[in-house]
């Protein structure tokens, strides 16, 4: 069933030139290429339909949309026939009525009288086509046969298929194809036999499905329905908000009852999404209420204590006081702070208010490090900007699109749908990539080149790329001449002109075949807009930022930025990574990434919050982490991060907190780092606060509060109080008025405020006098930085090499199902999908250890050891081996090593070098740590039995 | 700190300024970058072991543009 606010006009829009025709009398004026249905629904009335529906390409099925068109003989679908100027189309008639009541009676031969949609106390679409058709009783009978005996299939935890309410439109199968690209279903049988199924009719949880819910969504009938909407009824109310999980930032319709969500709807008005979602949006939000989330406030002394239970105001008051004493023993810069990318923009520019202004220090940096921090600075320092330059709607323009160390349809699923999307209308494909990912091959996708590479060796094929296309002369001469400084170029120019270089040379490197190389470059050149999209396979490497360089490098050379269907972009990996760099989470920027040593704008930050800030940069979380051991950093306030499970080399990380006397953990669930802590605010999801965040394309959008905090207070609020008790006033009644602030303060955002927001939709900085609007593609006509800036970007082989000791090279991704650190995805039935992080292993290396599917093994680096269960298959090439990091227990960032980005010090999870034994027992570092858990839940049941009881 | 984890962090930081700017001028780049990034007790660390130990260690572009760097504020 559609969003209760969705108007379905039965047609998708198209984008021709004004045609002008009269619609039972009266003129109405659409673009060429809309069909007459929704000519007719722009103008206000509605034809009859049941497999039409606007966000799919018109079958013409049903027949109930027919209409008499002058001059024409029979009765055209008004779905399929197209309208033309001055043609003449009579909707209603007697003849039009009879023919329609005979097929809605047909129709409800073998249809439940009642079906579940219809229980759930919404008319489905059939039963309001009956209804507007005086349809009361079939004339048939129901005594025919029928599929009304059929089993409804349960076993999609959230939604559930009843084939005897179907009604055979091909909707569902239209959607899994047309908009998620999966083409799970397909209607299996012939004529009154015909029915859908799921993959080889193997039930939705055993086949390809990946619930994305879109078949859900588009079923006119109770065919398909969420389970949410037969337990709880009928929605309320409807809510627009933001996803708060991937960095394509999804708006949501969240339709609610009361304080409890029904279902959430991936909003059709979404300009990041357009009305699609995927298994985490959509479905996977119930760990807001999951039993595990932290109510109150609690404090200890000792990591090793149990928790005591306390009031807000004790907790603000312990916290503040420890953090006073640690000062004034060790130093000013002895704490600091940590944000987060799953918190709001708002929130996050409190937490470095709050450290540099209240404590003082300029020791706050944010989970970016770890992730996209080498975007910042190589799109920086090229182009002018730390930002992706287009819109997600640009990808509609490209003709060849280059994804490298990214995976889209796991990581990033609604933009991998509309990536497939446009593959299939005739987009060409290259990935770059170590493993064969879904967006290499799956239905209907073929990538053109798969330039499979070793890890670790981005920066060899981005030059031996940019080799070809300088030596081949498919250099954009007159955009670069225009659009970049002359000097660098011509600098750059040789440097990838070099023999060492070419493809040829670079093969022993890379391992990619130097014709696969040269295609993939010639392709990129010469095939139309080119686009780049990447992931944490470029920047999670010790030369991500170089890397970043060598792309943009490339991009110039081309001429592929600067306008749509081109463009260099990075998929953010959550919600608000982009959000949390803005708003000035680096310890060596102020928000809008304005370096903390310029006098001018500290002067403006210090006007603005009565303070003098310290102009020396700050520490980086791995700093932070190593000053730790050596004695020189003693607390942090942690707000909705995890670093004790993100962060490499866990023991290292963990013996960093431990040597720490104050850890304040703001978080909704006790998570790892929880475990190191002193200080617990209990933190509040995307549910429970007003606040926005800022997508992948730079796009700020509304979080709307649509119930109370669980322990009373938004995490916004938290900070505010944290900060008075520190003795530093924050005087804001409600977020927009932080936006205010950060919009006084910030060129980028000036003209953003929740006013304009909420009328738009959303906003794309840079949003000012000169962008009201804001600016969906940047670098329009000239670079942020004036001239566009070549960089060379020698290949340094990483010094994690595969040896006699350690000879496969470990790297690390994620699941569709499952999200980052999975405190959220685990705490809901996505598990079922994905219940434990395995090794990927080649079936060559598998052979050579005596392991099979399903054994355990033991994988060890020079950092530590644990024990994963092994997945052979050759998505990996030989010699590489790949796990996932959602599970604590398995400890895949225990072998992770402290080596990193030379530039922004984020670490080096792409590339690590391990052996790989079979073994029969978990590791000694999953012993301590199965201990450890189990003595600090123990700690936190006795708390939460103390608070309950 | 760890100097050994902090030599390898401006060896690093070398390599790129190295063919960036070329092996003589490599040290102005090295210099800025770590001034611009590196917490004022980083750079006390690196700079006594400079002095301490020389180059121990360190590519010469890093020793040169650590010799070049101001005295950093004392940690308070
Ligand atoms: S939930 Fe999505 S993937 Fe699954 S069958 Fe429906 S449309 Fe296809
Ligand atoms: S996780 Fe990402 S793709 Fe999925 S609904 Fe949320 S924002 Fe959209
Ligand atoms: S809606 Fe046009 S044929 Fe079904």
């Amino acid at each position: 069933m559609h969003s209760l606010l969705h108007h379905d006009h039965g047609t998708p829009a198209a984008s021709g030139q004004p045609v002008t025709l009269f619609i039972d009398g009266a003129q109405v004026t659409v673009p060429e290429g809309t069909s007459i249905m929704r000519a007719a629904a722009v103008a206000g009335g509605a034809i009859p339909k049941l497999c039409a529906t606007d966000t799919l390409r018109p079958y013409g099925s049903c027949r109930l949309c027919l209409v008499e068109v002058e001059g024409q003989r029979g009765y055209p679908a008004s779905c399929t026939t197209l309208v033309a100027p001055g043609m003449k189309v009579r909707t209603e008639s007697d003849k039009l009525a009879q023919i329609r009541r005979g097929v809605v009676e047909l129709y409800l031969t073998d249809h439940p009288q009642d079906c579940r949609e219809c229980k759930a106390g919404v008319r489905c679409e059939l039963h309001q086509m009956a209804e507007q058709l005086g349809v009361k009783e079939p004339r048939y009978g129901l005594d025919g046969a029928s599929h009304q005996c059929a089993k409804i299939d349960d076993s999609n935890p959230y939604f559930s298929f009843d084939p005897a309410a179907c009604i055979v439109c091909s909707r569902c199968v239209r959607a899994c194809g047309e908009v998620q690209g999966t083409f799970a279903l397909t209607i299996d049988g012939r004529g009154f036999a015909s029915k859908v199924v799921a993959s080889q009719d193997e039930g939705f949880m055993e086949s390809e499905c990946v619930s994305c819910g879109a078949c859900v969504e588009s079923c006119p009938t109770g065919a398909l329905t969420e389970k949410s909407m037969q337990q709880i009824g009928m929605p309320e109310a409807v809510v627009n908000t933001t996803c708060a999980y991937c960095g394509v930032g999804c708006s949501f319709d969240a339709e609610v009852k009361g304080q409890e969500v029904v279902r959430m709807v991936p909003s059709r008005a979404g300009k990041a999404n357009r009305g699609h979602a995927c298994v985490k949006g959509r479905f996977a939000y119930t760990y807001a209420t999951h039993e595990d989330r932290i109510r109150t406030p609690m404090i200890r002394k000792k990591i090793t204590d149990p928790w005591t239970p306390v009031s807000w105001e004790e907790a603000f008051a312990y916290a503040a006081s420890e953090f006073r004493r640690i000062q004034e023993k060790y130093g000013r810069a002895s704490v600091g702070g940590i944000t987060s990318s799953r918190c709001t923009n708002e929130e996050t520019y409190l937490v470095q208010k709050l450290v540099r202004a209240a404590l003082g220090t300029n020791n706050v940096d944010t989970c970016a490090r770890v992730c996209l921090s080498p975007t910042g600075y190589g799109l920086k320092s090229t182009m002018g900007e730390s930002a992706g330059t287009q819109a997600f709607d640009s990808i509609m323009q490209s003709d060849v699109v280059m994804i490298i160390g990214a995976n889209p349809n796991e990581g990033h699923p609604v933009f991998g749908s509309r990536l497939k999307r446009r593959l299939r209308d005739g987009a060409r494909l290259i990935v770059a990539d170590p493993r064969e990912t879904e967006i290499v091959r799956s239905p209907h996708i073929q990538a053109d080149f798969h330039l499979q590479l070793r890890p670790g060796t981005n920066v060899a094929l981005i030059n031996s790329l940019a080799h070809v296309v300088v030596t081949e002369g498919l250099v954009n001469e007159a955009f670069v001449a225009a659009r970049c400084e002359k000097e660098p170029f011509e600098r750059w120019r040789r440097f990838v002109a070099e023999p060492r270089n070419s493809p040829e040379a670079m093969e022993s490197v890379t391992g990619v075949p130097a014709r696969l190389v040269r295609g993939a470059a010639r392709l990129y050149a010469t095939g139309g807009n080119g686009a780049i999209y990447y992931g944490l396979g470029v920047t999670e490497h010790s030369q991500g930022s170089t890397m970043v360089m060598g792309i943009a490098n490339l991009a110039m050379a081309t001429g592929n930025l600067g306008r749509e269907g081109v463009g260099v972009n990075p998929l953010r990996g959550q919600n608000n990574v982009q959000g949390s760099c803005d708003m000035g989470s680096f310890p060596h920027e102020l928000p809008g990434y304005r370096h903390i040593s310029d006098d001018t704008v500290r002067g403006e930050f210090n006007g603005a919050w009565g303070v003098e800030l310290d102009s020396e940069p700050g520490l980086r979380i791995p700093n932070m982490l190593e000053a730790a051991l050596d004695g020189s950093f003693k607390a942090l306030y942690v707000q909705g991060e995890d670093p004790a499970q993100s962060d490499p080399n866990t023991q290292h990380v963990t013996a960093g907190l431990a040597a720490m006397e104050c850890v304040v953990v703001q978080d909704i669930f006790l998570n790892e780092t929880a475990k190191y802590a002193h200080v617990l605010f209990p933190g509040s999801t995307f549910l429970e606060k007003d606040g926005t965040f800022t997508n992948s394309e730079r796009r700020i959008s509304r979080v709307r509060k649509i119930m109370e905090p669980l322990a009373g207070l938004a995490d916004w609020e938290v900070t505010i109080r944290f900060a008075k008790a520190l003795g530093y006033e924050m005087n804001y009644s409600h977020p927009s008025e932080i936006m205010d602030e950060i919009a006084r303060l910030t060129p980028t955002f000036a003209g953003v405020t929740y006013e304009k927001i909420d009328r738009e939709g959303s906003i794309q900085w840079p949003c000012n006098a000169e962008a009201p609007l804001g600016t969906p593609t940047m670098h329009v006509g000239e670079f942020v930085r004036g001239k566009g800036k070549f960089f060379i970007t020698e290949y340094i082989p990483t010094r994690e090499k595969a040896n006699a000791r350690f000879p496969l090279l470990l790297t690390t991704g994620r699941v569709l199902t499952q999200y980052n650190v999975g405190a959220q995805t685990r705490r809901t039935p996505n598990s079922l999908w994905y219940d434990e992080d395995r090794l990927e292993i080649h079936p060559q290396d598998a052979e050579d250890r005596g392991v099979v599917t399903g054994d355990w093994v033991g994988v060890t680096s020079r950092a530590g050891e644990t024990v994963l269960r092994a997945d052979v298959t050759d998505r990996v090439a030989a010699g590489v081996v790949y796990t996932t990091f959602h599970f604590p227990e398995s400890g895949a960032n225990v072998i992770t090593t402290e080596n990193s980005d030379w530039a922004t010090n984020c670490p080096e999870y792409k590339v690590t070098a391990v052996q790989v034994v079979k073994v029969q027992q978990p590791s000694a570092w999953q012993k301590r740590f199965q201990e450890q858990h189990e003595q600090q839940m123990k700690f936190l049941k006795a708390a939460q039995g103390e608070t309950h009881g | 700190m760890d100097i050994e984890h902090l030599a390898d962090m401006a060896n690093d930081i070398a390599n790129f300024f190295e063919s960036e700017l070329g092996k003589e001028e490599a040290h102005k780049g090295i210099r800025l970058h770590i001034s611009r990034y590196w917490d004022p007790r980083m750079r006390r660390a690196i700079i006594d072991h400079v002095r301490q130990h020389g180059d121990g260690g360190l590519r010469p572009s890093v020793a040169a543009a650590v010799r070049g760097l101001p005295e950093p504020p004392a940690v308070t």
